[in-house]
């Protein structure tokens, strides 16, 4: 064994990139519930290639055959309603675990100096992820699928003087048709998840570089022993290896639990609609995004003009983006910042939730005017911020991490 | 923190139930799909009153006969009836179409004819349970009937024979200073076939095979999902003692 690493190593660095990853990696030792969902992301995100792979043997990205084929997936294919169920319910995993990790690294200050890179190319992975998931749903060819991702692009049409001609672009055609499943298809299959892939290996390289942050906000590389080991670090493998499959089994158990008995999720996850084949002529009641969209699709619906609305929608995560030097101050972790920064924060979790449930919700006034009250909400989380960061009240952090 | 986040939800939930009001009561479908003899014969009743018009396009006849212990020729003497566009008798493993294309359907009936593969996923047993039963009387559609469930449906009530024929209730009403009449139950003027307890069961069956229909893996879906999760708690709890194990030593 030893010999053929050896027979390796001189042509490949390949200890050296197990040490300088794994074994040699040191993390902080005081991680918490939090920071599951990094490596959770990074599982999900295999779960998904490798059952896309799977799907992609068997589905027809024909507009007269995909409806069809979803449904030879579920029933002739041998094991195809697995595959499926995987697949789907792994796209809302996906995203509770993104957003749990993009909550942790708001609350622990993981954006700041050093890390401005790692949220960035986070934020991309988020952004591609958005695309990869809108482009993934108009393949099942359903009523939900078709009229969903006619919506979606017809925002682009608000866009001034580019706009139609940018929408005619995007679909290929003046309406969703074959054109449009069938790029769909290949950005979706091809060109999204190599992008994907590419930029967490960009996330964690940056990582990697500069170190983990953790609860307390200290940086561990500040207090070395002799050998130049951080006091407070522990390699990543073992020990968070071992960790992360606790984490990983806890995840799966909900994961199958969702999947062997809930895989419609209530309509949330394969929406009622898109059990009927998509039909050009006929326009469901009630269109609306999957929940994962909805805290954005609401703060579209909120603003009464159209261009003014996606313009809204687009800042509502470009701001994100902004996070690094919108948040000024220099303490790290919410457990010593001010009262005003975890009220901030929780206002601002709150009416993220509270969109994405209006979003799903037939227009009413009082749904509209609850809309905008929670829109204003959540921009003023970054305004608040912006003011108060600066000369926070904060708490003394200590030298070393906290048990 | 936690009441004014409570205390939004529940304004908001109170939103719905007010806006939810005054719509058509659907029970709950009292079936089972794990009850195959059930399943069995709602399949006849597909194949005798549904077949007609819709198809079941995305299903194979010999699915049904394996998921519900059928033979080959059970399958052909109850469930097979049609012919290909050839005249020739339709294989087992061929696809649930119908007799009639679907442009002919369109035709006769002035609008398409839903594929009923997936119709419990889309629309829900409970309400095809509730529709199948609401037919009622009405001189001004086309068919001589309307529905409760689904006012103004073009299809015609072809239970009729079984269920007998109900009649309208109607309440007269005045609101914001117009009059009002509204359907508030159904009242059966003349006999079917079957008393009503009968035509309940029947329709149950048919409802039961149409969410089958719907998913016909769902029974082993669900039996292999609790395998799936008695594996997942043994491997947290061996997870769980390694991760002790190797971190004994850090303090």
């Amino acid at each position: 064994m030893g010999k053929i690493i050896g027979w390796i190593d001189d042509r490949f660095p390949l200890m050296k990139m197990w040490n300088e990853h794994l074994a040699e990696y040191y993390a902080p030792k005081n991680f918490n519930f939090w920071y599951y969902f990094g490596s959770l992301a990074l599982l999900v995100l295999v779960i998904q290639i490798v059952s896309g792979i799977f799907l992609a043997m068997h589905y027809k990205p024909d507009a007269e055959l995909a409806f069809a084929s979803v449904e030879y997936i579920m029933r002739d294919v041998p094991y195809g309603w697995l595959i499926r169920y995987i697949h789907s319910t792994g796209a809302t995993a996906f995203f509770v675990v993104v957003y749990l990790h993009m909550l942790r690294g708001l609350m622990y200050g993981s954006y700041k100096k050093p890390r401005e890179l790692i949220w960035l190319f986070g934020m991309f992975i988020y952004l591609c992820l958005m695309a990869e998931a809108f482009m993934g749903y108009l393949l099942p060819w359903g009523q939900m699928s078709y009229w969903g991702a006619q919506v979606i692009i017809s925002l682009f049409g608000a866009i001034p003087v580019i706009g139609d001609d940018l929408t005619l672009w995007i679909r290929g055609d003046f309406v969703i048709s074959d054109a449009t499943l069938n790029r769909f298809y290949s950005l979706h299959i091809v060109a999204l998840p190599l992008v994907l892939i590419f930029l967490v290996i960009a996330h964690i390289l940056a990582l990697h570089e500069v170190g983990s942050n953790n609860p307390d906000g200290v940086e561990i590389k500040k207090n070395k022993d002799a050998n130049g080991i951080p006091l407070d670090g522990i390699p990543f493998h073992p020990y968070y290896t071992v960790k992360d499959i606790v984490g990983v089994a806890v995840f799966l158990f909900f994961f199958a639990t969702v999947m062997f008995y809930f895989p419609d999720g209530g309509g949330y996850l394969l929406e009622h609609a898109n059990f009927v084949a998509s039909d050009p002529l006929k326009t469901p009641e009630h269109i609306v995004p999957v929940w994962y969209f909805t805290p954005f699709y609401a703060i579209l619906r909120a603003v009464p003009d159209k261009l003014l609305g996606v313009g809204a929608m687009g800042a509502a995560i470009i701001l994100l983006f902004f996070m690094p030097w919108i948040d000024r101050c220099k303490v790290k972790s919410i457990r010593y910042r001010s009262i005003i920064y975890k009220i901030n924060l929780g206002v601002f979790i709150v009416s993220f939730v509270v969109l994405g449930w209006l979003a799903m919700q037939h227009v009413t006034t009082t749904i509209t005017l609850l809309s905008q009250l929670f829109s204003i909400l959540y921009f003023g989380f970054f305004i608040v911020l912006y003011i108060t960061s600066k000369n926070e009240q904060t708490k003394p952090v200590p030298d070393r991490v906290t048990e | 923190m936690k009441n004014i986040i409570l205390t939004i939800t529940l304004s908001l939930f109170s939103v719905t139930a007010f806006a939810a009001g005054g719509a058509v009561h659907i029970d709950s479908a009292p079936i089972d799909t794990s009850d195959m003899e059930s399943v069995k014969r709602g399949a006849k009743h597909f194949v005798d009153y549904c077949m007609g018009c819709h198809q079941a396009e995305y299903m194979r006849y010999n699915r049904i006969a394996r998921d519900t212990g059928m033979t080959e020729a059970e399958l052909r003497e109850n469930l097979i009836f049609t012919t290909n566009k050839k005249g020739e008798p339709i294989k087992v493993g061929d696809l649930m179409k119908s007799a009639m294309t679907p442009e002919y359907a369109e035709l006769a009936f002035g609008t398409e004819v839903p594929d009923l593969t997936l119709s419990a996923r889309a629309r829900g047993a409970d309400w095809l349970y509730a529709y199948l039963r609401k037919f009622y009387i009405d001189p001004y559609r086309p068919t001589g009937m309307n529905n409760l469930v689904f006012p103004d449906v073009a299809m015609p009530h072809v239970l009729q024979s079984l269920q007998g024929t109900l009649e309208p209730i109607y309440k007269t009403e005045m609101r914001q200073g117009v009059e009002v009449e509204y359907v508030v139950g159904l009242e059966l003027i003349k006999a079917g076939s079957m008393t009503t307890e009968e035509y309940n069961a029947f329709v149950a069956d048919l409802v039961n095979f149409m969410v089958y229909l719907a998913e016909p893996i769902q029974n082993e879906r669900k039996s292999l999902g609790i395998k799936v999760l008695i594996f997942l708690v043994v491997f947290f709890v061996l997870a769980y003692m390694l991760k002790k194990e190797y971190w004994k030593d850090v303090h």
